[in-house]
């Protein structure tokens, strides 16, 4: 059973959406509860990789490898590592959430919308679990049209030129990797796009990239990723998108795809050209620190809930690449565990600042204050997921800045004092909106009638409390599990710089 | 190389099928009533199916004909596959097209028909005149279908524009060929290639002909600077002609472009490589960005295909087996997805064709959704996402380039594929994204539309996802290729 279970996982939602389509589109409620079903079952199927996955194996597991294209040695291949494994959840964790937590403020084109949802559920997973690299492009850029419209049809006034926005800066960014990706294949020899065989031929000294080949790949590689992230100055798109996406594409978009670039640098840029990585890494972390710095202090004065945690994520997502770049266990560790982090408080933001959204339909912070009266249950959670968010010990927040800050200290001192203010500013700007919203009198009468979370909110938010207090309390039954695939991108990353150097 | 009679009859036996199915077209016309007249067109489909049946005997099949005129190698087949599969798209999209204009023509079927003849033969020309006899017979046929609807002042601006230039190019071809003879006494595309080799004939005579030769080539594939006619003609023409237009000819100019460049002239290759290249990167770049700025569906999708023109030069330009199957594989997708996206301009349109500004498909999205989704299937397809054929194509075509190490030209390849999709995405985000600004008209879809939209959206997926076959076989058409 666990034999195609990668390919299960990935391509059920696929089948669903096909289901879906088979409905009739005036039954919303069968396909509210279709697409939800869907999704939870895709969840259960990937549970299963978190049980069965084996802590001590430095490589992939649940591979699944057969001929797509044999003319041009691509491959359908799939696996995860400890890194993916994490990612994978993430995706297959939100996605019932995010359908759930939009039951009733879709309410047309209900069947596109779900549609959708599970088509983009399949490319986020299937980004995560290719090893291949024309399927890794494939999945990368078909991913960016359920998204597209999912921000430019359900999305609020400028939605399509958010939309648009997004769409073109990816696709930018990630045409020219398919370059990057097109020349690997010939420098390997034109034999393959299969990942794993290029790895190993650059680790074992068979493929030799010189370092102007090195310098150019990598920056190719790096655009793109840079992008998704968005690391500064490539944030732009990522406001406008998060500001105009529906509540669940905000949540989907936060939570799982800014993790791709991530990802994406951790799986491909450091290992396949390690030298380039050193080269660049001063001018990355620079990146990251002016990226931490900057979202902190362009957040802190934002008027609207949305844009603050929109510019929040390219602050924490600044930590993550800081964390990568430290080129140590703990930062990668701490990276690892900052983008998990960051998808379900981010992700548990988005969903919170969705559901006053649909009370009052408004997201300025100046028309809220004094919502703890009428909302207790909804600033309770508040409060635990902007403490998770800030970073405050026992929550999940905590462990990832922590292991990031400790790996920053030891590549550059400096680097890790100034991301150190990040720290101090995201309290800064998460409380202060905090006081705003919550606290004080209430100014608006409106906000005196507001009911408090419903039944189906609370299960929306409960599971996202449940990983917050999980990931911050026992963070061991996750960072063992990603342990010894960071050692692994670690040591190949040290021993093929070593091998390039000779 | 003297086969028995029927052998070489069999040879251009799809050629003959077709003229002959023509002409009956044509007297068949005379002597039924208007009213029937749609009969024609079934007519037209069956000589095709029958055109087609017989291209099918001929693969495997590799050698010259006729005292070396006719050439049937892989490379022709596979393009008489691709003209076949155009003109039957056309034909079956024709149909109803017709009975809505309320046009009573039987001529267009045969011109189709005659049209596909001069392709076919262009393909399998193995020397000058066959080429430019082919090309005439194409041009001629083209001149008239633009020309068609003969009170409409669009149409009649379209098809003298087509024709003046046309000839003018043709005339370029045809001083390009004397050159070329004149040098090297040789009308034969190989016996060029081997006088060229043997240094024996006055270069410069050979240099002048390749450039007027690409001159005349680059008029009829519309490639910058000979692009500027494009925009205007596929305007006025009725739109499953503009459709035709847009993929047939310009198949059919890269077929000849290659063999005369890849099969007479590789020896000159660094000499013409760079004038390509830079026709190649600004056809791409003129092309998508002019598109950008476009309000007219039928001028995006024109300076759209001036683009596509772009990248199939691309491939040319590597001069490589992988850039010659990459042109193989590209045309055919390139094909499939226009006719496809033609196919609901046309219905879109209405009667007269009077829609066709972008804003004319609001609310496409939810009203029509096959429509508006198999069109959005199309534009992802030219814009090149993943999974379609137009991905795929372009994936080999930037292959072919990076493995001749044409780097910044694949870049600049690259960049336009992300410039063209903003313009591609427009007309979604205007199906899905927009409401009408006046009440939307539903638009009845006859069976033989739905079956051509079917059909282009089942080739794009296949190629897309799974386009091992068609580049092997694509491929293989190459491989014998004798150059």
């Amino acid at each position: 059973m666990l034999h195609s279970i990668l390919s299960i996982t990935a391509f059920l939602p696929l089948a669903g959406a096909v289901l879906l389509l088979l409905i009739g589109r005036s039954n919303h409620k069968l396909i509210r509860s279709l697409a939800l079903s869907i999704s939870t079952i895709t969840f259960f199927f990937s549970l299963p990789l978190f049980s069965s996955f084996d802590l001590s194996s430095p490589g992939m597991q649940f591979e699944e490898s057969a001929a797509w294209i044999p003319s041009m040695g691509i491959r359908y291949h799939v696996g995860i590592d400890g890194i993916s494994l994490f990612l994978v959840l993430l995706a297959t964790f939100l996605t019932p959430i995010a359908i759930l937590s939009s039951w009733n403020s879709i309410n047309e084109r209900v069947k596109e919308y779900h549609v959708f949802m599970l088509l983009l559920e399949t490319g986020m997973i299937g980004v995560f679990v290719a090893l291949d690299l024309f399927l890794f492009y494939v999945f990368w850029e078909v991913m960016l049209v359920p998204m597209y419209f999912l921000i430019g049809v359900w999305g609020g006034q400028q939605r399509i030129y958010a939309a648009v926005k997004f769409f073109l800066y990816t696709m930018v960014g990630s045409v020219l990797m398919l370059v990057a990706i097109i020349s690997l294949y010939f420098l390997n020899g034109a034999t393959t796009f299969d990942f794993s065989v290029i790895l190993t031929n650059i680790q074992n000294g068979t493929l030799i990239l010189s370092g102007s080949q090195q310098h150019w790949l990598f920056l190719a590689f790096f655009l793109a990723f840079a992008i998704k992230i968005p690391l500064f100055p490539f944030h732009t798109w990522l406001p406008d998108a998060h500001v105009e996406a529906p509540t669940a594409g905000s949540v989907l978009l936060a939570g799982v795809l800014l993790k791709m670039g991530t990802y994406g640098m951790i799986r491909f840029c450091l290992p396949l050209f390690p030298e380039a990585s050193i080269e660049f890494t001063p001018l990355i972390s620079a990146l990251a620190i002016i990226g931490i710095v900057y979202g902190a202090l362009v957040a802190m004065v934002q008027p609207d809930l949305k844009k603050l945690v929109a510019y929040s994520s390219v602050s924490h997502l600044g930590f993550v690449v800081l964390g990568i770049f430290a080129l140590n266990e703990q930062g990668m560790a701490g990276a690892v565990y900052q983008m998990l982090n960051h998808g379900i408080s981010t992700g548990a933001l988005f969903l919170l600042v969705g559901m006053v959204y649909d009370r009052r339909h408004t997201r300025l912070i100046e028309d809220f204050g004094g919502l703890a009266t009428p909302l207790p249950v909804f600033s309770t959670i508040f409060m635990i997921v902007t403490f998770s968010s800030i970073g405050l010990p026992l929550l999940n927040g905590f462990v990832g800045e922590f292991l990031i800050l400790l790996g920053a200290f030891k590549a550059n001192i400096t680097t890790a004092v100034i991301a150190t203010t990040g720290v101090i500013l995201s309290a800064v700007y998460m409380l202060w909106m905090y006081q705003r919203v919550i606290f004080g009198e209430i100014k608006n009468p409106k906000n005196r009638e507001l009911i408090d979370l419903s039944f189906r909110e609370k299960v929306v938010l409960l599971p996202m409390v449940i990983m917050i207090l999980w990931m911050g309390i026992y963070s061991q039954s996750f960072l063992r599990r990603m342990d010894v695939s960071v050692g692994t991108v670690l040591h190949h990353f040290q021993t093929s710089a070593v091998v390039m150097k000779k | 190389m003297q086969g028995s009679f029927a052998l070489e009859i069999q040879q251009i036996l799809p050629e003959i099928v077709l003229s002959v199915f023509g002409i009956v077209v044509l007297l068949v016309d005379t002597f039924i009533p208007k009213a029937k007249q749609h009969v024609l067109g079934t007519v037209s489909l069956i000589g095709i199916l029958a055109a087609t049946l017989s291209t099918f005997f001929l693969i495997g099949e590799d050698g010259t004909f006729f005292s070396g005129m006719i050439i049937v190698d892989p490379f022709s087949i596979f393009f008489r596959f691709t003209f076949l599969i155009i003109g039957g798209l056309t034909l079956l999209a024709s149909l109803s097209y017709l009975k809505r204009e309320k046009l009573v023509l039987g001529e267009y079927h045969a011109l189709i028909l005659f049209a596909i003849v001069g392709m076919n033969l262009m393909a399998a020309s193995n020397e000058l005149i066959m080429i430019f006899l082919g090309l005439e017979t194409l041009s001629i046929s083209c001149y008239i279908l633009l020309g068609i609807k003969r009170n409409d002042l669009r149409s009649n601006e379209s098809a003298l524009k087509y024709f003046l230039l046309g000839s003018f190019s043709s005339a370029f071809l045809l001083y390009g060929i004397a050159l070329a003879y004149g040098a090297t006494k040789a009308t034969n595309l190989e016996l060029i290639g081997r006088e060229i080799l043997s240094g024996s004939v006055n270069m410069s005579l050979i240099y002048a002909a390749i450039g007027l030769m690409f001159v005349g080539f680059g008029f009829k594939v519309a490639v910058a600077p000979f692009h500027v006619w494009t925009p205007d003609v596929y305007e006025g023409a009725l739109t499953p002609i503009t459709a035709f237009m847009s993929v047939g000819p310009k198949a059919a100019g890269f077929a000849v472009f290659l063999r005369v460049f890849l099969v007479a002239f590789p020896t000159t290759y660094l000499k013409w490589v760079l004038i390509v290249w830079i026709s190649a990167a600004t056809t791409m770049t003129i092309g998508n960005v002019v598109a950008v700025v476009q309000s007219n569906i039928k001028r995006m999708l024109a300076y759209s295909s001036i683009a596509h023109a772009g990248y199939i030069l691309v491939a040319l330009v590597t001069h490589t087996k992988n850039g010659v199957a990459a042109i193989l594989f590209y045309t055919l997708a390139y094909a499939l997805m226009n006719i496809g996206a033609f196919t609901i301009v046309a219905l879109v349109g209405r009667e007269g064709d009077r829609k066709s500004s972008i804003n004319d498909f609001a609310g496409l999205g939810f009203k029509q959704p096959f429509l508006a989704a198999s069109l959005s299937l199309f534009l992802l397809s030219l814009a090149g996402i993943p999974l379609t054929a137009g991905f795929s194509g372009k994936f080999f075509i930037f292959l072919a380039a990076i493995e001749s190490h044409f780097y910044w030209l694949a870049i600049i390849g690259v960049i336009n594929s992300a410039i063209s999709v903003f313009y591609y995405l427009r007309v979604i985000v205007i199906m899905y994204m927009t409401s009408p600004s006046e009440e939307f008209i539903p638009i009845p879809v006859s069976a033989s539309v739905a079956a051509v939209i079917t059909l282009t959206v089942y080739g794009i997926i296949q190629l897309g996802v799974y386009p091992d076959f068609v580049i092997n076989f694509a491929r293989n058409s190459v491989l014998n290729f004798r150059y």
